[in-house]
């Protein structure tokens, strides 16, 4: 099949093992391999495979790299040491978010030099490059290099990541804390492996070159075959990353949400600092929020997807859906969405406007799934 | 009754016709459909007595991933309904000719069920779609 979107170094194996394809961020991405249900299941009861190549990933070099991030992102970057990942946004002037990013201060085993990984979405990646270049012009010691064509990006996650990643990698994968990142091999591989993910299950996220993608692959394949592991497609990562609600940039995040609104104060360090965005955010923070993200589970059987109006019980509109699916956990159909402050309450009784019917759906907290602690 | 997905009628919106002696009309989805839905939830289905038409939607099916319209292949009235496969959409996997039927309707024109592709008409759109 010939295609004029991007690949990335796992396609050709994807298509030999049956994957079915869709666009996503002018890529060809596997959506799923058995099937959605079945691959959400595996990666809550053993170990799902995700191919991630698409994200992109930008590495900072240079003696002020920590300075201009700081700069540019909403979480302090100047403390970090070697070996931590944070969660942050990239937001405009206005304290709209731009994106939301994981940083790396990572340490090169072979210049013993720190530098910085920031992993972006790939539907934002052309935009923060450009949003960056003009501010790299103020720290001519640093550069930034989109390293994404040269390598893959895999996630490894579920219960029994850690017991199939562990024999493949030169150090003690395992003794590594949650967000925590190091230089590493995977069978004479080299990898960035970080302790992170996307689906509210233990596990890691590892960056190869990319002429090593199927090899890391495949050793992961072998290595979870008795423990049930599957490849999964990015339908049952929307599925589980909702279920551990979880922000998806364009669905619960855009240049029109900020922060708080957004329920992600926590990626905002403010006092003393001053970056891009900080004094809109400052304000944004004391002042009255105009909407709220809340979770809501729905009666019946259908799901309502971005876009679907909430109404309250005298049928004023109170809010809108930003992403919707069934939940493969709780089997019923479960929602993400923005609702004016007063209807952030549990428990609440709403309707959601499912192409011209009402269905039932009450607030419940998020996330709406959460792991045995271990 | 046994049904020979080689006898029935298609729509190329992967809705299959199997028509009796009395001019009713025994109307579902194709494996192929179902296969590419996959992991279905929900389907909504019409209330006997509705008139349908062809190539108009009659009801909804919806999968973990998406919602698809489901169309009638026919034009007339909906006769009977398999109220019961909502329940137990896996049905339409295992056996989406015979115990998976989704409605029976009395056609009003039943010339319009020549027009409708035959299986290898039908199975050159699948494999072109695949």
């Amino acid at each position: 099949m010939t295609s004029s979107n991007l690949s990335t170094p796992l396609t050709a194996w994807h298509r030999a093992n049956g994957a079915r394809f869709a666009e996503f961020a002018g890529y060809d991405m596997p959506i799923q391999y058995t099937g959605i249900v079945a691959e959400h299941q595996a990666t809550r009861t053993a170990a799902g495979l995700f191919d991630i190549s698409h994200m992109g990933r930008l590495r900072f070099d240079g003696p002020r790299a920590d300075q201009l991030l700081d700069h540019l992102l909403t979480r302090r970057v100047t403390d970090m040491k070697i070996g931590q990942v944070r969660y942050s946004l990239v937001c405009n002037e206005e304290g709209g978010i731009l994106d939301d990013v994981l940083v790396s201060c990572l340490e090169s085993p072979s210049s013993g030099q720190s530098y910085f990984l920031l992993v972006v979405n790939a539907s934002n990646r052309e935009k923060i490059v450009k949003w960056f270049q003009p501010h790299l012009a103020d720290f001519p010691d640093v550069t930034m290099i989109d390293v994404t064509d040269q390598t893959a990006m895999i996630a490894i996650q579920g219960p029994k990541a850690m017991e199939i990643c562990k024999p493949l990698f030169s150090t003690p994968i395992e003794q590594m804390g949650y967000y925590k990142a190091r230089v590493t091999q995977q069978m004479g591989k080299a990898t960035i492996v970080s302790r992170t993910g996307y689906t509210g299950e233990d596990g890691l996220e590892l960056i190869v070159k990319a002429e090593d993608a199927q090899r890391v692959w495949e050793n992961l394949i072998l290595s979870g075959r008795e423990a049930g592991i599957l490849p999964v497609g990015l339908g049952a990562r929307d599925t589980l990353r909702l279920e551990a609600s979880m922000p998806l940039y364009g669905h619960e995040l855009d240049e029109t949400i900020d922060p708080f609104r957004a329920g992600l104060g926590f990626a905002v360090n403010l006092g003393d600092r001053r970056f891009v965005g900080s004094e809109a955010l400052e304000s944004l923070k004391s002042s009255q929020a105009v909407a709220v993200r809340v979770g809501l589970k729905l009666d019946g059987m259908r799901a309502a997807r971005q876009g679907t109006t909430i109404i309250d019980s005298d049928s004023r509109v109170v809010g809108t859906v930003t992403s919707g699916s069934h939940s493969p956990t709780l089997n019923q159909p479960i929602a993400m969405g923005y609702v004016e402050p007063a209807m952030a309450v549990e428990n609440l009784a709403l309707d959601v406007d499912i192409r011209g019917s009402r269905v039932s759906a009450k607030v419940c907290p998020i996330p709406f799934y959460r792991r045995k602690s271990s | 009754m046994t049904i020979d997905p080689k006898q029935l009628r298609y729509a190329s919106t992967h809705e299959w016709v199997s028509v009796d002696a009395s001019g009713v009309a025994t109307i579902g989805i194709s494996a192929f459909a179902v296969q590419e839905l996959t992991d279905l939830v929900f389907m909504a289905l019409p209330k006997i007595g509705q008139k349908v038409s062809a190539q108009q939607e009659f009801g909804e099916v919806e999968s973990v991933k998406a919602v698809s319209p489901l169309y009638s292949p026919v034009s007339g009235e909906v006769v009977e309904v398999h109220s019961a496969l909502v329940n137990q959409l896996e049905i339409l996997g295992e056996d989406p000719y015979e115990q998976g039927w989704i409605m029976k309707v009395q056609l009003s024109d039943p010339s319009e069920v020549e027009q409708l592709l035959d299986y290898p008409a039908y199975q050159k759109q699948c494999g072109e779609a695949a």
